[in-house]
């Protein structure tokens, strides 16, 4: 039987901070992400029953909290799947301890076949007598999803689980992961600041900030197209300006505004009107460099400007260019040498008004 | 007969370290749920039952003593209900002695298992609960585990403590061969009749075996440097 998670809660922390969601979450993962501070672990503690909301109702199958009705089931009778940002794998038991330490109520035969599956299934069936603290951070981290997962929860959460381990590792264990979670269908919450799990796992995202969903979607709905502003960092957008709407042309679809002192952008028509505030978010890889000023294309923006600095990153040459306000391009280092771009040459830099995203 | 006669009184002995062990027992195990309300329990008033238990910290022993001797006596319903079920009074018993004790030696041992109770990560207790884990189990499993070297502390420094006992045993014990005589009543009362050969020998004793008692506690017990329990 698969569930969805209904969430629907507010919780007050301090004077200036007040968690105030409401989500549903069907099987399957689904990315939570936004900064520190969000609300992301809040939220998680909410729902396993560690920290009791003001008020709302959390359900899965059956209702876990309801202020309304006066229903708070314990934590130790919610089966909730928690793995900790710190792991809290228990230092005083084997690898064997800790994956069994939930399954006390099943005979010692069961608990040893399950046990021997899950060990199989996350690979870690040779660190069986191994203390915590005598093998690896990736293996730990199995370790933590196996003992969440082999007492059979109704929804897994996970906070931040991948986050200090190296990509090849990592993408080991969400292998390990996704193929657990075809078998077993439930509600997977995981808590990320990386790009990379979240293309790589999600099927849906929620972006939380100041302690509100901000966005949600599939990955690439919500970060090809952000309208907030954590969504764009989140997603890779090196400019994030502010700007003044100047002009609206409704016709058009499109909208003028001021960015720094004295440089216009044509982006598309969203809410606003002449005066406004707005904050424009550009990837540095959408925006194209010209060395001699271009003609007859179809993108609107053609900012003339100076080289501030290049920067070689990987494969990559990061270029700084001052036009009025700051922008940063990546270009491949082959453009970089054909063009002979050094600091201080002037530039053109060409940018799409649907490469302006509008966020908030 | 008590020999004055410069050897060592060994029934002395027995008695301190029979008294010794009973009181770590009964402190281990009334000072495990004392020290888990004391870490765990959100009751407001609760520094009021920890300030209870330091109090004989800074009490002379002779107060806890004085009123000890009241507590036992016909003018209290305990002393009358534990004079009618046995015939006598608590006072000068061992009995007595070892409630003195427990009473006197109570902050020794609950304040290093609230300690290590504090120190176990709130994570750990968390995922036990998340696992399905019981209060109760998680308690078993987790808490009394990590906290085994603030255990071995606390009841070794009520052992100790209950060796070097003197105020509380004499006001409440006073001075039976076998029965309330500790070890050091036996060197006191080496002094006062100026038997100082007697008084070196025990005294002697007295101090290599607790130094050899504390020194395997310690050896067996090395993340736990401190004597002294309120670090």
């Amino acid at each position: 039987m698969t569930s969805v998670l209904q969430v629907s809660i507010r919780k007050t922390l301090a004077p200036a901070f007040t968690l105030d969601v409401s989500f549903s979450a069907p099987a399957g993962i689904t990315m939570l992400f936004g900064p520190s501070g969000a609300g992301k672990t809040t939220l998680l503690d909410c729902i396993v029953g560690l920290l009791d909301p003001d008020r709302g109702r959390i359900a899965i199958g059956e209702t876990l909290f309801d202020s309304g009705k006066r229903i708070n089931t314990p934590v130790a009778q919610r089966h909730i799947g928690y793995v900790f940002q710190s792991l809290a794998l228990f230092p005083h038991l084997s690898v064997e301890g800790n994956v069994g330490y939930g399954l006390d109520r099943l005979s010692s035969d069961e608990r040893a076949r399950r046990i021997s599956a899950i060990l199989d299934a996350f690979h870690i069936e040779q660190l069986r007598h191994r203390r915590p603290d005598a093998i690896s951070g990736g293996e730990r981290q199995r370790v933590a999803l196996a003992r969440a997962l082999v007492t059979d929860p109704c929804l897994l959460l996970l906070d931040e689980p991948l986050s200090a381990l190296d990509a090849a590792v990592k993408k080991s264990i969400m292998d390990d992961l996704r193929a657990w979670n075809d078998s077993h269908r439930i509600p997977i919450l995981y808590v990320t600041h990386s790009r990379e799990e979240l293309f790589a796992l999600g099927e849906r995202v929620i972006a939380l900030e100041q302690g509100r969903v901000v966005a949600q979607g599939d990955p690439h709905q919500v970060l090809s197209a952000p309208r907030q502003e954590t969504v764009a960092q989140f997603a890779g957008f090196e400019n994030i300006f502010d700007a003044t709407v100047t002009a609206v042309h409704e016709q058009s679809g499109t909208m003028t505004c001021r960015v720094g002192a004295s440089t216009d952008l044509e982006i598309p028509l969203g809410h606003g009107s002449v005066g406004d505030k707005i904050r424009v978010a550009i990837r540095a890889g959408d925006i194209l460099l010209a060395i001699s000023e271009p003609h007859g294309l179809s993108a609107r923006n053609c900012l003339p400007g100076r080289v501030i600095s290049l920067a070689r990153r990987d494969y990559l040459v990061v270029a700084r260019v001052d036009c009025g306000a700051e922008f940063e391009v990546h270009v491949t280092p082959g453009a970089e040498q054909s063009l002979k771009l050094k600091a201080g040459a002037k530039v053109w830099l060409v940018i799409k008004t649907h490469s302006c995203h509008l966020v908030r | 007969m008590i020999l004055y006669d410069g050897r060592v009184n060994w029934q002395a002995f027995a008695l301190t370290a029979r008294l010794a062990l009973f009181v770590s027992a009964v402190l281990l195990v009334i000072g495990l749920p004392l020290a888990y309300w004391i870490t765990f329990s959100r009751w407001r008033w609760k520094f009021l039952l920890e300030a209870l238990v330091s109090l004989p910290l800074v009490l002379p022993p002779t107060v806890l003593g004085y009123y000890l001797l009241v507590l036992f006596g016909n003018q209290t319903a305990f002393g009358r209900w534990y004079q009618s079920l046995t015939g006598h009074t608590l006072a000068f018993t061992f009995q007595g002695l070892v409630i003195g004790s427990v009473l006197y030696s109570l902050p020794f041992a609950v304040q290093p298992f609230a300690a290590s109770f504090a120190a176990v990560d709130v994570k750990l207790l968390a995922a036990s609960a998340t696992l399905g884990a019981s209060g109760w189990r998680t308690f078993w499993r987790v808490i009394v585990p990590l906290s085994v070297p603030g255990l071995i502390t606390g009841v070794a420094l009520s052992f100790a403590h209950t060796v070097g006992e003197f105020g509380v045993v004499l006001m409440i014990g006073g001075n039976i061969p076998g029965v309330t005589r500790t070890v050091s009543i036996d060197i006191y009362d080496a002094v006062q009749a100026a038997d100082f050969t007697a008084a070196a020998h025990t005294a002697l004793v007295l101090l290599v075996f607790s130094f050899v008692v504390l020194s395997l506690v310690y050896a067996l017990n090395r993340r736990v440097w401190a004597v002294w329990p309120f670090k």
